[in-house]
């Protein structure tokens, strides 16, 4: 179901709470007699030995004076076998369709009450009618979200004096759809490192990249080296610069280790190490070759190009032993 | 007749306080197949596990029409054969599963006369399993009245 806003829910409330009070059919008939060997197949599976359902002398020495049905199996009668739930050429079946359609598919139920006015013979046919007495509004249960539907079922009998009431069901089910459990992470693609951003400044150090080599800046007024690329020099002010390849060796000096946010991109943790080159400029990257908790300051790197994908290759720097 | 039935107890042996001896049912899987399709439940959560679980139930559970079944069982195995029922309500709550147990407890809270000038039993019921309270409800009989009504 598609997040539904409070205008959809209310006017769905609105037309699923025209059905309260509406009757459905009357005089429904049962499929089957009340029968000797529904009830003892209820029975047995219920552990029920209560022999005035079963034993008819057992029976007749009661003040029931014949079998009987148990009281408990009013239900049992009504109830319309493998194609319940399908029919909708009802009034009910029509209302239970608007819940399954708006992404209610699911129904448990949740009380019942029934009150038994006399005892079922056996070979008395039941009929009955049903009345839809109430349709709650949303409600968030432990299941899932959904509504409640009350119904009150009269069953009768119809006799030679004419039609006798013989027990009143009144049901509740939830209509609703069930809290869905936590999707299985699909192995989907991994998400992508952050994108380099390419300018007129820093042009010439991603083209070095591109080419596998390790560039820096320097002044050609004073000759003071430089990193990140930048127009113009910290020391002189002059805006004259020339590339310089550098040999991609330096030391560790300072690091830190990324636990948290959780990046997806990344492999959590890991260790961003500030590395001074001997050249004598820094830079950031990834330290290689030790575990997160085993970059030390000090410790000599040498410089790697890592291809995280197609668009992404970064220096990276590699330790190579103790200073 | 051929068969002694079990003894009744009469309005007049039931207190109010009285407590009925607990009934302690093991829900096997079988149980709750069984007890669905004696009751013509076929609502596929009460005996297919995967539709269960597609419905967000974390295994098959046992219908309402066997929980209001076992309650009415369980009050006329305690007052016997005699028993009418007149009323039986119930609430349903915890999920019975497989493999749990339903210990079924009662208590008689009332003996109150019915309009026609019946006198009645009524008595509350609670089935506990391991999650909790599976139902609670409260069942209406007329039991023989006894020499001293």
């Amino acid at each position: 179901m598609t997040d539904t806003t409070s205008r959809d829910k209310a006017a769905f409330l609105a037309v699923v709470k025209k059905y309260e009070g509406v009757h459905d059919q009357s005089g429904i008939v049962a499929l089957d007699p009340v029968n000797g060997p529904m009830i003892r197949h209820w029975a047995e599976a219920m552990g029920d030995t209560n022999p005035v359902y079963t034993d008819p002398e057992a029976a007749a020495a009661t003040h029931f004076g014949e079998v009987v049905a148990p009281a408990t199996m009013l239900q049992v009668w009504i109830m319309r076998g493998m194609d319940a739930g399908l029919a909708v050429n009802t009034v009910t079946g029509e209302l239970y369709k608007h819940f399954t359609d708006n992404g209610f598919g699911s129904v448990v139920a949740t009380n019942c009450e029934q009150e038994y006015i006399r005892p079922l013979r056996l070979g008395e046919v039941v009929q009955y009618d049903q009345l839809i007495e109430t349709v709650s509004e949303e409600k968030t249960t432990g299941l899932g979200v959904g509504h409640f539907i009350t119904t009150l079922v009269n069953i009768y009998v119809e006799g030679e004096a004419g039609r006798e009431l013989i027990g009143t069901h009144r049901f509740r089910i939830l209509r609703y759809t069930p809290h869905r459990k936590k999707p299985k992470a699909a192995p989907a693609e991994r998400a992508l490192r952050p994108r380099k951003v390419v300018n007129r400044d820093n042009r010439a150090y991603w083209d070095g990249v591109a080419e596998g080599k390790l560039l820096f800046q320097k002044c050609t007024a004073c000759a003071t080296p430089r990193f990140p690329f930048a127009p113009g020099c910290n020391h002189c002010a002059s805006l004259e610069w020339e590339s310089v390849e550098s040999a991609g060796a330096g030391v560790v000096y300072s690091h830190v280790t990324m636990h948290y946010p959780k990046f997806p991109a990344f492999d959590m943790p890991y260790a961003v190490g500030l590395i001074e080159l001997d050249e004598g400029v820094r830079m950031l990257g990834n330290v290689l070759g030790v575990t997160h908790d085993e970059v030390r300051i000090g410790q000599r790197v040498q410089v790697e190009f890592v291809t995280h994908d197609a668009e992404l290759t970064v220096p990276a720097f590699r330790v190579v032993g103790e200073n | 007749m051929t068969t002694a039935n079990p003894a009744s107890l009469t309005h007049a042996e039931v207190s109010v306080g009285d407590e009925l001896p607990p009934l302690v049912l093991p829900l096997t899987r079988t149980l709750i197949v069984a007890t669905a399709l004696a009751t013509r439940d076929f609502q596929d959560v009460h005996h297919d596990p995967q539709l269960a679980a597609d419905k967000g139930s974390p295994d098959i559970f046992m219908n309402i029409l066997t929980s209001n079944g076992l309650v009415g069982r369980y009050i006329t195995d305690w007052a016997g054969p005699e028993t009418e029922l007149r009323k039986v309500a119930i609430r349903l709550g915890a999920p019975n599963y497989p493999g749990d147990t339903m210990t079924l407890t009662g208590t008689v809270t009332a003996k109150p006369t019915a309009e026609d000038g019946t006198p009645l039993v009524e008595i509350a019921v609670v089935g506990a399993n391991k999650l909790g309270n599976h139902v609670t409800g409260t069942v209406t009989v007329k039991l023989p009245e006894g020499a001293d009504a």
